[in-house]
């Protein structure tokens, strides 16, 4: 896998600071208990998705530590984890990080079209944020849509069959809306 | 008209929820199963309706629950393998969408099967929104007595969780998808032991696709017999097709297996036919593992047969002229297409989701990468295009997982059939630098002349 960003230097002054939601850690709790006893390292993956929505996105080594220290583990079982999927940023993002599908179905129906036509607009590469730390553009490998190509995800949402006008006025409603959009949002229903 | 028999329902409005389908008939084999049945006899009818795996191996299920160790007090566990993630395939997502409670019936009925107490379904995390549906049709299935303690009075307890994954192909490995349900990285495991001896905590442990599972539903309700008689030969029942690519109607479309692949193609009730008036170029059929078939051997295989969707079928004349069934995913291509770059699309996929736990595969497609870039840019060289024969040859049966054959089929199925193109690329090297230049100029397959004997 190729999360290949590397993880960041731990500062122990932060990590003293960091401390989940209680709803949060309420539901950490109720995943913890789907497991037979001793085996509350497999709530990893979910909590590692709460983690990253309690934590502006991304996850630093610090709250890496804490998620460990939760779920009884050394960090470094945490570690390996947050780097071998590519769902996890291990570095800042933007509020809405747009992820453009660009394998084949998606490609052979214009992903392409869809990034640089983001990119333009909002003056940035695949990879970067905005100066305002509103969009981040990604690309990334089949989401599963590709009778509905071309797509992006971002957060939860899945917005499908993309063109350049839907992309505008998607973009228009995120600045508007302007707030951090979570793979774990509940409030998405597909249209489609 | 297709019988349905996963998607019947599905134009039904609100089958979403558990009260519009259950007052369709949901849950009827749960009831069945639980109150007229025993587990082997559940086993016996899956056997019997000859369902073969949904996931892409087409491995026989009944066979697969046949496996499945039983020691006396150690839990046995069901997982469903909901990481669709193979490109080109979207069917399960469709099916979990629009009709969740089917597969948690089929995961009720099958975890009786099998004797599990305990199941999980495993999603990759891209779906999260599914899951949330699905742990609502849960929910409704708990409040309404087919979850939990005692169902249906019969003694039998199960629990069912949905687990997320967080985004990685790998773990649609049945191995690497347990790995991952424990909380590790996805590195696919050594097998033996496989995991019906030694799966979920080293537990016996049956992974089965979310289409399989939904599958149990009718062969439970009306027999093995019944659903064997749908489709042709060792391709019993009915499959998901997701069919995307240059076609005027992508979607999920379910068929009886034995569907002619014209047929599937160019009628309405269908694809129906090649977008905006183009030509058939080519077409994956099964998913981006699966080798790529020339215009030529899409509905006719090389002997002249009607090519149709089985199994068998579709890999009529091994990998020199057939294909896969695989995942059921259906990518068409038209004239315009550019196959080398295609190949590169599948290349950078496989080389972004090698877990890089062996070296072939973790070398291997960052070459294969590489060579294709070069190639696709213009600045390769006829050398490459037998480099890169010869760096498929070197990965494929060489890998713990079948990652690595998956990543090098589509590179030595592309140059296979498409030579002419690759070579187009080197002694056309100015032309290719457009990204677009299929569309000004379309290099159609070739069909190799008939050898005289």
């Amino acid at each position: 896998m190729s999360n290949e960003q590397g993880v960041k230097k731990f500062d122990p002054e932060k990590r003293k600071t960091i401390r989940f939601s209680e709803p949060a850690l309420e539901s950490i709790q109720k995943i913890i208990q789907r497991y037979p006893a001793g085996k509350q390292k497999s709530a990893m993956l979910p909590v590692l998705h709460i983690a990253q929505a309690e934590s502006d996105g991304w996850l630093s080594p610090e709250v890496l530590d804490y998620v460990a220290e939760i779920l009884g583990l050394l960090p470094v079982e945490v570690y390996e984890v947050a780097s071998f999927y590519s769902m996890y940023n291990l570095k800042p993002v933007g509020k809405c990080v747009l992820e453009v599908c660009q394998t084949s179905s998606c490609w052979t129906r214009g992903a392409e079209d869809v990034v640089e036509y983001i990119g333009k607009k909002l003056n940035i590469k695949a990879g970067e944020t905005t100066s305002d730390g509103m969009f981040t553009l990604k690309t990334v490998e089949c989401l599963g849509s590709c009778g509905t190509a071309p797509m992006l995800q971002c957060g939860a949402e899945y917005h499908e069959n993309l063109t350049e006008e839907r992309i505008d006025n998607l973009i228009e409603r995120y600045r508007k809306e302007d707030r951090r959009r979570n793979y774990t949002d509940l409030d998405f229903v597909n249209s489609n | 008209m297709s019988r349905k028999l996963l998607l019947a329902k599905d134009h039904v409005p609100g089958i979403r929820s558990y009260d519009v389908y259950r007052a369709n008939g949901g849950y009827a084999s749960v009831e069945k199963a639980l109150k007229t049945m025993s587990p082997e006899a559940v086993t016996e009818e899956v056997k019997k309706s000859g369902l073969r795996g949904r996931g892409g191996a087409g491995f026989p299920t009944g066979m697969k629950w046949s496996f499945l160790a039983k020691p006396e007090g150690v839990p046995r566990y069901l997982v469903c393998n909901a990481d669709e993630s193979e490109p080109g395939t979207f069917k399960d997502r469709y099916l979990m969408e629009r009709i969740p409670h089917l597969l948690v019936e089929g995961m009720i009925t099958s975890s009786f099967a099998l004797g599990a107490n305990t199941s999980f379904i495993y999603i990759r995390g891209e779906y999260f929104y599914v899951s949330r549906i699905l742990e609502q049709a849960i929910a409704e299935a708990y409040a309404n007595g087919w979850l939990g303690k005692n169902i249906l009075g019969s003694g039998y307890d199960l629990d069912l969780y949905v687990q997320v994954g967080a985004g990685a192909y790998i773990c649609g490995e049945e191995t690497a998808l347990l790995e991952s349900l424990e909380g590790k990285r996805g590195n696919p495991r050594i097998k033996p032991p496989f995991p019906a001896v030694e799966g979920l905590y080293r537990c016996p442990t049956v992974v089965n696709n979310v289409e399989t599972i939904a599958a149990v539903v009718p062969i439970v309700n009306d027999g093995g017999e019944a659903y064997a008689a749908i489709g042709i030969g060792r391709s019993t029942g009915t499959k998901l097709i997701s069919a995307s690519g240059n076609i005027n109607k992508p979607g999920v479309y379910e068929i009886e297996l034995g569907l002619p692949v014209e047929e599937f193609l160019f009628s309405d009730e269908y694809c129906g036919g090649i977008a905006n008036g183009k030509r058939l170029k080519a077409c994956v059929p099964g998913g981006s593992s699966v080798p790529i078939l020339p215009e030529y051997l899409v509905c006719k295989t090389a002997t002249g047969d009607d090519r149709l969707m089985t199994y068998e079928s579709l890999s009529d004349g091994g990998f020199a002229t057939g294909s896969m069934l695989g995942s059921g995913g259906f990518i068409v291509y038209d004239e315009n297409q550019c196959v080398v770059r295609n190949t590169w699309n599948f290349s950078r996929f496989y080389r972004h989701e090698s877990c890089g736990q062996c070296s072939p595969c973790r070398e291997g497609t960052g070459w294969m990468e590489t060579v294709l870039r070069r190639l696709e840019k213009g600045m390769g060289n006829l050398d490459d295009i037998d480099l890169l024969v010869g760096v498929a040859k070197k990965i494929e049966g060489n890998t713990i997982c079948p990652l690595g054959d998956a990543a090098a089929w589509p590179v030595a199925a592309a140059i296979r059939h498409f030579r002419h193109e690759f070579e187009y690329h080197v002694l056309h090297a100015e032309k290719v630098k457009d990204p677009k230049h299929g569309h000004k100029e379309p290099i159609m397959p070739v069909k190799p002349a008939p050898v005289v004997a």
